[in-house]
Protein backbone atom coordinates (compact mmCIF):
# COMPACT_ATOMS: atom_id res chain seq x y z
CA UNK A 1 0.00 0.00 0.00
CA UNK A 2 2.16 2.77 -1.63
CA UNK A 3 1.78 6.08 -1.71
CA UNK A 4 2.35 7.09 -5.52
CA UNK A 5 4.23 10.59 -6.34
CA UNK A 6 2.77 12.21 -9.15
CA UNK A 7 4.84 15.34 -8.95
CA UNK A 8 7.07 16.89 -6.32
CA UNK A 9 5.88 16.62 -2.86
CA UNK A 10 1.88 15.66 -4.50
CA UNK A 11 0.86 11.85 -3.73
CA UNK A 12 -2.00 9.85 -4.95
CA UNK A 13 -3.53 8.26 -1.32
CA UNK A 14 -6.93 6.73 -2.46
CA UNK A 15 -7.77 3.33 -2.76
CA UNK A 16 -8.27 0.57 -5.03
CA UNK A 17 -11.66 -1.65 -4.75
CA UNK A 18 -11.12 -4.71 -6.62
CA UNK A 19 -14.08 -6.52 -5.80
CA UNK A 20 -16.94 -3.58 -6.46
CA UNK A 21 -19.08 -5.15 -9.65
CA UNK A 22 -21.95 -2.87 -8.75
CA UNK A 23 -21.27 0.75 -8.16
CA UNK A 24 -25.07 2.54 -7.05
CA UNK A 25 -26.76 0.23 -10.04
CA UNK A 26 -23.82 0.77 -12.28
CA UNK A 27 -21.74 -2.52 -13.26
CA UNK A 28 -18.53 -2.21 -12.71
CA UNK A 29 -16.91 -5.10 -14.43
CA UNK A 30 -13.42 -4.03 -14.14
CA UNK A 31 -13.66 -2.41 -10.14
CA UNK A 32 -13.10 1.04 -9.39
CA UNK A 33 -10.66 3.44 -7.51
CA UNK A 34 -11.17 6.01 -5.30
CA UNK A 35 -8.77 8.99 -5.55
CA UNK A 36 -7.52 11.01 -2.96
CA UNK A 37 -4.33 13.27 -3.42
CA UNK A 38 -2.42 14.72 -0.61
CA UNK A 39 0.17 17.59 -1.06
CA UNK A 40 2.70 18.21 1.31
CA UNK A 41 3.26 21.86 1.55
CA UNK A 42 3.82 24.37 4.79
CA UNK A 43 -0.12 23.25 5.13
CA UNK A 44 -0.75 19.80 4.41
CA UNK A 45 -3.43 18.96 2.34
CA UNK A 46 -5.96 16.54 0.94
CA UNK A 47 -7.78 16.67 -1.64
CA UNK A 48 -10.71 14.45 -1.29
CA UNK A 49 -10.73 11.01 0.67
CA UNK A 50 -12.46 7.57 -0.15
CA UNK A 51 -14.90 4.92 0.30
CA UNK A 52 -15.65 4.66 4.46
CA UNK A 53 -14.57 1.09 4.16
CA UNK A 54 -11.32 1.86 2.36
CA UNK A 55 -11.02 4.53 5.36
CA UNK A 56 -7.76 2.43 6.45
CA UNK A 57 -6.34 1.89 3.27
CA UNK A 58 -6.27 5.60 1.98
CA UNK A 59 -4.59 5.87 5.84
CA UNK A 60 -2.27 3.60 5.67
CA UNK A 61 -0.69 5.21 2.25
CA UNK A 62 -0.76 8.81 3.91
CA UNK A 63 0.73 7.76 6.91
CA UNK A 64 4.06 6.88 4.53
CA UNK A 65 3.98 10.35 3.46
CA UNK A 66 3.03 12.15 7.06
CA UNK A 67 1.34 11.69 9.86
CA UNK A 68 -2.59 12.15 9.39
CA UNK A 69 -2.25 14.20 12.68
CA UNK A 70 -0.72 16.91 10.45
CA UNK A 71 -3.06 17.30 7.90
CA UNK A 72 -4.71 20.84 8.27
CA UNK A 73 -6.71 21.12 5.34
CA UNK A 74 -8.96 18.40 3.63
CA UNK A 75 -10.42 20.05 0.41
CA UNK A 76 -13.85 18.20 0.23
CA UNK A 77 -14.79 18.69 -4.26
CA UNK A 78 -17.81 16.36 -3.43
CA UNK A 79 -20.40 14.97 -0.70
CA UNK A 80 -20.74 11.67 -2.46
CA UNK A 81 -20.24 8.99 0.43
CA UNK A 82 -17.19 7.76 -2.00
CA UNK A 83 -15.78 10.94 -1.39
CA UNK A 84 -16.54 12.52 1.41
CA UNK A 85 -17.17 9.19 2.96
CA UNK A 86 -13.59 8.83 4.84
CA UNK A 87 -14.03 12.37 6.43
CA UNK A 88 -15.55 11.52 10.22
CA UNK A 89 -12.41 9.08 10.90
CA UNK A 90 -9.48 11.52 8.95
CA UNK A 91 -11.23 13.94 10.91
CA UNK A 92 -10.79 12.01 14.16
CA UNK A 93 -7.42 12.36 13.56
CA UNK A 94 -6.97 15.24 12.19
CA UNK A 95 -8.43 16.76 14.71
CA UNK A 96 -7.63 20.56 14.08
CA UNK A 97 -7.91 20.51 10.17
CA UNK A 98 -10.14 22.76 8.04
CA UNK A 99 -12.70 21.52 5.73
CA UNK A 100 -12.67 23.41 2.58
CA UNK A 101 -15.87 23.13 0.13
CA UNK A 102 -18.10 24.52 -1.88
CA UNK A 103 -21.44 26.41 -0.09
CA UNK A 104 -23.57 23.33 -1.34
CA UNK A 105 -20.79 21.41 -0.25
CA UNK A 106 -20.85 22.70 3.39
CA UNK A 107 -25.10 21.73 3.49
CA UNK A 108 -24.62 18.35 2.10
CA UNK A 109 -21.29 17.45 4.12
CA UNK A 110 -23.69 19.01 7.40
CA UNK A 111 -26.22 16.92 6.49
CA UNK A 112 -24.38 13.78 5.76
CA UNK A 113 -22.38 13.75 9.12
CA UNK A 114 -24.24 15.83 11.74
CA UNK A 115 -20.69 17.21 12.44
CA UNK A 116 -19.15 21.05 13.43
CA UNK A 117 -16.04 20.79 12.25
CA UNK A 118 -14.14 23.81 11.37
CA UNK A 119 -15.47 24.32 7.57
CA UNK A 120 -14.63 26.82 4.93
CA UNK A 121 -16.89 27.09 2.20
CA UNK A 122 -15.35 28.42 -1.14
CA UNK A 123 -16.12 30.39 -4.46
CA UNK A 124 -15.86 30.28 -8.18
CA UNK A 125 -12.26 32.58 -8.19
CA UNK A 126 -11.09 31.53 -4.35
CA UNK A 127 -7.81 30.98 -3.46
CA UNK A 128 -6.36 28.80 -0.96
CA UNK A 129 -2.68 29.02 -0.29
CA UNK A 130 -1.59 26.21 1.38
CA UNK A 131 2.60 27.68 1.18
CA UNK A 132 4.26 27.75 -1.78
CA UNK A 133 1.44 26.68 -3.89
CA UNK A 134 -2.09 28.12 -4.26
CA UNK A 135 -5.14 26.22 -5.11
CA UNK A 136 -8.18 28.29 -6.86
CA UNK A 137 -11.85 27.17 -7.34
CA UNK A 138 -14.00 26.57 -9.26
CA UNK A 139 -17.74 25.17 -8.67
CA UNK A 140 -18.95 23.00 -11.04
CA UNK A 141 -22.64 22.69 -9.51
CA UNK A 142 -24.49 19.99 -11.14
CA UNK A 143 -21.78 18.12 -12.56
CA UNK A 144 -23.16 15.90 -11.04
CA UNK A 145 -24.37 17.18 -7.96
CA UNK A 146 -24.83 20.78 -6.74
CA UNK A 147 -22.19 20.67 -4.24
CA UNK A 148 -19.09 19.70 -7.04
CA UNK A 149 -16.05 22.15 -7.01
CA UNK A 150 -12.39 21.58 -8.87
CA UNK A 151 -9.40 22.57 -7.60
CA UNK A 152 -6.83 23.90 -9.86
CA UNK A 153 -2.99 23.33 -8.20
CA UNK A 154 -1.44 26.88 -10.04
CA UNK A 155 2.12 26.16 -9.45
CA UNK A 156 2.05 22.39 -10.37
CA UNK A 157 -0.17 23.09 -13.19
CA UNK A 158 -2.53 20.01 -11.80
CA UNK A 159 -6.48 19.93 -12.21
CA UNK A 160 -8.41 18.13 -9.44
CA UNK A 161 -11.46 17.38 -11.32
CA UNK A 162 -13.32 15.05 -9.00
CA UNK A 163 -15.78 13.16 -10.63
CA UNK A 164 -14.78 14.91 -14.00
CA UNK A 165 -12.39 12.76 -16.24
CA UNK A 166 -13.31 9.60 -14.26
CA UNK A 167 -13.54 6.12 -14.74
CA UNK A 168 -14.24 3.38 -12.65
CA UNK A 169 -11.34 1.02 -13.40
CA UNK A 170 -9.34 -0.79 -10.44
CA UNK A 171 -6.00 -1.03 -11.71
CA UNK A 172 -2.60 -1.00 -10.38
CA UNK A 173 -1.43 1.54 -12.57
CA UNK A 174 -2.03 4.92 -11.81
CA UNK A 175 -1.76 6.98 -15.02
CA UNK A 176 -3.42 6.93 -18.77
CA UNK A 177 -0.34 5.91 -20.45
CA UNK A 178 0.01 2.74 -18.54
CA UNK A 179 -2.81 1.16 -19.77
CA UNK A 180 -3.78 0.63 -22.96
CA UNK A 181 -5.62 3.43 -23.86
CA UNK A 182 -9.22 2.21 -25.40
CA UNK A 183 -9.39 0.69 -22.06
CA UNK A 184 -9.39 3.97 -20.22
CA UNK A 185 -11.69 5.95 -22.91
CA UNK A 186 -13.77 3.14 -23.09
CA UNK A 187 -14.27 3.50 -19.05
CA UNK A 188 -14.54 7.43 -19.11
CA UNK A 189 -17.12 6.61 -21.94
CA UNK A 190 -19.22 4.72 -19.28
CA UNK A 191 -18.67 6.97 -16.35
CA UNK A 192 -19.79 10.13 -18.63
CA UNK A 193 -22.82 8.08 -19.95
CA UNK A 194 -24.11 6.86 -16.59
CA UNK A 195 -22.90 9.86 -14.20
CA UNK A 196 -22.48 12.65 -16.14
CA UNK A 197 -24.55 12.92 -19.43
CA UNK A 198 -27.62 14.80 -18.08
CA UNK A 199 -25.29 18.07 -17.68
CA UNK A 200 -24.01 18.29 -20.91
CA UNK A 201 -24.62 22.23 -20.57
CA UNK A 202 -22.80 22.81 -17.19
CA UNK A 203 -19.63 20.54 -18.66
CA UNK A 204 -19.47 22.86 -21.66
CA UNK A 205 -19.34 25.89 -19.01
CA UNK A 206 -16.94 23.91 -16.88
CA UNK A 207 -14.61 22.99 -20.23
CA UNK A 208 -14.62 26.69 -20.82
CA UNK A 209 -13.66 27.39 -17.61
CA UNK A 210 -10.66 25.09 -17.75
CA UNK A 211 -9.78 25.96 -21.09
CA UNK A 212 -7.92 29.55 -19.20
CA UNK A 213 -5.96 26.98 -17.43
CA UNK A 214 -2.34 25.87 -18.52
CA UNK A 215 -3.21 21.92 -17.26
CA UNK A 216 -0.02 19.41 -17.12
CA UNK A 217 -1.73 16.78 -14.99
CA UNK A 218 -6.12 15.80 -14.90
CA UNK A 219 -6.24 14.22 -11.36
CA UNK A 220 -9.54 12.58 -11.10
CA UNK A 221 -11.46 11.08 -8.48
CA UNK A 222 -12.00 7.57 -9.83
CA UNK A 223 -9.73 5.66 -12.17
CA UNK A 224 -6.10 6.47 -13.42
CA UNK A 225 -4.48 9.95 -13.70
CA UNK A 226 -4.31 11.68 -17.41
CA UNK A 227 -0.91 13.14 -17.89
CA UNK A 228 -0.30 12.13 -21.58
CA UNK A 229 -3.53 11.55 -23.13
CA UNK A 230 -4.87 15.47 -21.70
CA UNK A 231 -5.88 16.77 -25.76
CA UNK A 232 -7.96 13.20 -26.30
CA UNK A 233 -10.07 13.34 -23.19
CA UNK A 234 -11.07 16.96 -23.34
CA UNK A 235 -11.95 16.44 -26.79
CA UNK A 236 -14.26 13.58 -25.92
CA UNK A 237 -15.66 15.30 -23.38
CA UNK A 238 -16.45 18.30 -25.11
CA UNK A 239 -18.15 15.79 -28.02
CA UNK A 240 -20.13 13.97 -25.09
CA UNK A 241 -21.32 17.11 -23.87
CA UNK A 242 -22.54 18.57 -27.20
CA UNK A 243 -24.32 15.15 -27.57
CA UNK A 244 -22.60 14.75 -30.96
CA UNK A 245 -24.08 11.60 -32.35
CA UNK A 246 -22.59 9.44 -34.56
CA UNK A 247 -24.15 7.88 -37.66
CA UNK A 248 -24.69 4.25 -35.26
CA UNK A 249 -27.59 2.61 -34.25
CA UNK A 250 -28.55 0.87 -30.56
CA UNK A 251 -31.33 -1.74 -30.87
CA UNK A 252 -32.74 -2.68 -27.31
CA UNK A 253 -35.04 -4.81 -26.65
CA UNK A 254 -36.69 -7.63 -24.72
CA UNK A 255 -38.67 -10.71 -25.76
CA UNK A 256 -40.99 -12.95 -24.75
CA UNK A 257 -41.32 -15.92 -27.80
CA UNK A 258 -38.73 -14.48 -30.21
CA UNK A 259 -41.37 -12.22 -31.87
CA UNK A 260 -39.86 -8.72 -30.67
CA UNK A 261 -36.30 -10.08 -31.43
CA UNK A 262 -37.49 -11.11 -35.11
CA UNK A 263 -38.17 -7.60 -35.69
CA UNK A 264 -35.52 -6.44 -33.41
CA UNK A 265 -32.80 -8.29 -36.24
CA UNK A 266 -35.12 -6.95 -39.35
CA UNK A 267 -34.72 -3.52 -37.91
CA UNK A 268 -30.97 -4.27 -37.53
CA UNK A 269 -31.09 -5.32 -40.99
CA UNK A 270 -31.96 -2.03 -42.53
CA UNK A 271 -29.30 -0.29 -40.69
CA UNK A 272 -26.81 -2.79 -42.03
CA UNK A 273 -27.90 -2.01 -45.82
CA UNK A 274 -27.73 1.52 -45.20
CA UNK A 275 -23.73 1.10 -43.57
CA UNK A 276 -24.80 1.74 -40.38
CA UNK A 277 -23.27 0.52 -37.98
CA UNK A 278 -25.60 -1.45 -34.96
CA UNK A 279 -25.42 -2.74 -31.53
CA UNK A 280 -27.87 -5.47 -30.74
CA UNK A 281 -28.61 -4.97 -26.73
CA UNK A 282 -31.20 -7.69 -25.64
CA UNK A 283 -32.05 -6.27 -21.90
CA UNK A 284 -32.22 -9.90 -20.68
CA UNK A 285 -28.09 -9.77 -21.38
CA UNK A 286 -26.81 -6.75 -21.11
CA UNK A 287 -26.91 -4.62 -18.10
CA UNK A 288 -28.54 -0.72 -18.61
CA UNK A 289 -25.29 0.82 -18.04
CA UNK A 290 -23.66 -0.90 -20.61
CA UNK A 291 -26.26 0.21 -22.82
CA UNK A 292 -25.99 3.54 -22.29
CA UNK A 293 -22.44 3.52 -23.10
CA UNK A 294 -23.34 3.09 -26.47
CA UNK A 295 -26.01 5.80 -26.19
CA UNK A 296 -23.58 8.30 -25.24
CA UNK A 297 -22.76 8.79 -29.28
CA UNK A 298 -25.43 6.67 -31.28
CA UNK A 299 -27.65 8.84 -33.47
CA UNK A 300 -30.28 5.66 -33.05
CA UNK A 301 -31.79 4.37 -30.03
CA UNK A 302 -34.22 1.68 -31.02
CA UNK A 303 -36.40 0.43 -28.30
CA UNK A 304 -38.52 -2.92 -28.84
CA UNK A 305 -40.92 -4.65 -26.43
CA UNK A 306 -43.83 -6.96 -26.83
CA UNK A 307 -47.03 -6.54 -24.92
CA UNK A 308 -47.60 -8.07 -21.39
CA UNK A 309 -50.98 -7.42 -19.73
CA UNK A 310 -51.72 -4.21 -21.96
CA UNK A 311 -47.82 -2.88 -20.29
CA UNK A 312 -44.47 -3.03 -21.96
CA UNK A 313 -41.94 -5.58 -20.00
CA UNK A 314 -40.67 -4.44 -16.58
CA UNK A 315 -37.38 -4.47 -18.17
CA UNK A 316 -38.30 -2.58 -20.80
CA UNK A 317 -39.76 0.14 -18.99
CA UNK A 318 -36.48 0.05 -16.29
CA UNK A 319 -34.13 1.28 -19.13
CA UNK A 320 -36.74 3.43 -20.34
CA UNK A 321 -36.87 5.42 -17.01
CA UNK A 322 -33.15 5.16 -16.72
CA UNK A 323 -32.30 6.37 -20.23
CA UNK A 324 -35.17 9.71 -19.43
CA UNK A 325 -33.55 10.48 -16.78
CA UNK A 326 -29.87 10.43 -18.22
CA UNK A 327 -31.22 12.73 -21.47
CA UNK A 328 -28.74 12.08 -23.94
CA UNK A 329 -29.98 14.91 -27.01
CA UNK A 330 -30.37 14.93 -30.66
CA UNK A 331 -31.03 11.21 -30.89
CA UNK A 332 -33.78 9.55 -33.38
CA UNK A 333 -35.70 6.75 -31.92
CA UNK A 334 -37.54 3.80 -33.13
CA UNK A 335 -40.25 2.07 -30.68
CA UNK A 336 -40.96 -1.70 -31.82
CA UNK A 337 -42.74 -4.61 -30.99
CA UNK A 338 -45.25 -7.58 -30.82
CA UNK A 339 -48.35 -8.20 -29.79
CA UNK A 340 -51.22 -10.79 -29.01
CA UNK A 341 -53.81 -8.69 -28.69
CA UNK A 342 -54.04 -5.08 -27.47
CA UNK A 343 -50.80 -4.22 -28.08
CA UNK A 344 -50.45 -1.03 -26.24
CA UNK A 345 -46.19 -1.68 -25.58
CA UNK A 346 -45.55 -0.06 -28.74
CA UNK A 347 -46.82 3.04 -28.43
CA UNK A 348 -46.37 3.17 -24.64
CA UNK A 349 -42.18 3.25 -25.57
CA UNK A 350 -43.05 5.61 -28.59
CA UNK A 351 -44.75 8.25 -25.95
CA UNK A 352 -41.19 7.77 -23.77
CA UNK A 353 -38.99 8.38 -26.57
CA UNK A 354 -41.01 11.54 -27.32
CA UNK A 355 -40.40 12.84 -23.85
CA UNK A 356 -37.26 11.98 -24.25
CA UNK A 357 -37.27 14.62 -26.97
CA UNK A 358 -36.41 12.31 -30.13
CA UNK A 359 -37.32 13.35 -33.71
CA UNK A 360 -39.16 9.50 -34.80
CA UNK A 361 -38.95 6.92 -37.00
CA UNK A 362 -42.47 5.73 -37.64
CA UNK A 363 -43.25 2.78 -35.35
CA UNK A 364 -43.16 -1.38 -35.47
CA UNK A 365 -45.92 -3.20 -34.87
CA UNK A 366 -46.33 -6.71 -35.84
CA UNK A 367 -49.67 -9.28 -34.28
CA UNK A 368 -47.90 -12.91 -32.98
CA UNK A 369 -45.27 -13.81 -34.95
CA UNK A 370 -44.13 -11.93 -37.91
CA UNK A 371 -43.30 -14.08 -41.11
CA UNK A 372 -40.45 -13.68 -43.74
CA UNK A 373 -42.43 -11.23 -45.34
CA UNK A 374 -43.44 -9.15 -42.74
CA UNK A 375 -40.16 -9.13 -41.88
CA UNK A 376 -38.94 -8.37 -44.98
CA UNK A 377 -41.43 -5.27 -44.89
CA UNK A 378 -40.36 -4.23 -41.90
CA UNK A 379 -36.65 -3.90 -43.15
CA UNK A 380 -37.78 -2.13 -46.42
CA UNK A 381 -39.86 0.48 -45.17
CA UNK A 382 -36.87 1.58 -42.73
CA UNK A 383 -34.29 1.26 -45.09
CA UNK A 384 -36.61 3.72 -46.99
CA UNK A 385 -37.14 5.95 -44.17
CA UNK A 386 -33.36 6.19 -43.54
CA UNK A 387 -32.53 7.52 -47.14
CA UNK B 1 -37.59 42.59 -11.71
CA UNK B 2 -37.33 39.48 -8.55
CA UNK B 3 -34.45 37.14 -8.92
CA UNK B 4 -35.13 33.72 -7.58
CA UNK B 5 -32.75 31.08 -6.70
CA UNK B 6 -33.01 27.36 -6.59
CA UNK B 7 -32.62 25.80 -3.47
CA UNK B 8 -31.39 22.57 -4.85
CA UNK B 9 -28.31 23.85 -6.68
CA UNK B 10 -28.47 27.63 -6.42
CA UNK B 11 -29.11 28.06 -9.58
CA UNK B 12 -30.78 31.58 -9.89
CA UNK B 13 -33.17 32.81 -12.29
CA UNK B 14 -32.85 35.83 -13.22
CA UNK B 15 -36.13 37.88 -15.24
CA UNK B 16 -33.53 39.89 -17.06
CA UNK B 17 -32.06 37.26 -18.89
CA UNK B 18 -34.92 34.63 -19.04
CA UNK B 19 -34.00 30.59 -19.65
CA UNK B 20 -34.25 31.24 -23.70
CA UNK B 21 -32.66 27.73 -24.34
CA UNK B 22 -36.20 26.43 -22.52
CA UNK B 23 -37.85 28.66 -24.82
CA UNK B 24 -38.30 31.86 -21.54
CA UNK B 25 -37.83 35.12 -23.31
CA UNK B 26 -36.04 37.60 -21.47
CA UNK B 27 -38.22 39.87 -19.22
CA UNK B 28 -40.31 37.05 -18.31
CA UNK B 29 -41.22 37.40 -14.47
CA UNK B 30 -40.41 34.31 -12.50
CA UNK B 31 -44.22 34.59 -11.17
CA UNK B 32 -44.87 33.96 -14.80
CA UNK B 33 -42.78 31.21 -15.84
CA UNK B 34 -44.90 27.72 -16.81
CA UNK B 35 -46.33 25.19 -13.83
CA UNK B 36 -43.81 23.23 -15.54
CA UNK B 37 -40.74 25.22 -15.70
CA UNK B 38 -37.82 23.32 -13.62
CA UNK B 39 -34.56 24.33 -12.79
CA UNK B 40 -32.43 23.87 -16.00
CA UNK B 41 -29.52 23.27 -14.14
CA UNK B 42 -30.35 20.59 -11.47
CA UNK B 43 -34.40 19.33 -13.18
CA UNK B 44 -36.54 20.82 -9.28
CA UNK B 45 -39.66 22.19 -9.99
CA UNK B 46 -40.77 25.98 -9.26
CA UNK B 47 -41.92 25.51 -5.82
CA UNK B 48 -38.19 24.63 -4.91
CA UNK B 49 -36.91 28.30 -5.67
CA UNK B 50 -37.04 31.29 -3.39
CA UNK B 51 -36.94 34.79 -3.91
CA UNK B 52 -33.27 36.45 -3.81
CA UNK B 53 -33.55 39.25 -0.98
Amino acid sequence: MQPVKIAEDIYWVGAIDWDVRNFHGYTTQRGASYNAYLIVDENITLIDTVKPQFCDEMLKRISQVVEPEKIDYIIANHVEMDHSGSLPLVMERAKNATVITSPKGLQGLKKHYKKEWNFQAVKTGDNLNIGKRNISFILTPMVHWPDNMIGYLVEDKILFSNDAFGQHLASSERFDDQLPLQIVLEEAKKYYGNIVLPYGNQVAKALEAAADLDIEIIAPSHGVIWRSHIPEIIEQYRKWCANETEEAAVIIYDTMWTSTEKIAYAVQAAFEAKGIPTKMRNLKTNHISDIITDVVTAKYICVGSPTLNNNMLPTVAGFLTYLKGLAPKNRVGLAFGSYGWGGQSVSQVEAVLEECGFDLLKQVKVQYIPDDSELQEITDKLKGELS
Amino acid sequence: MTKYECTACGYVYDPAQGDPENGIAPGTAFADLPEDWVCPLCGVGKEEFEEVK
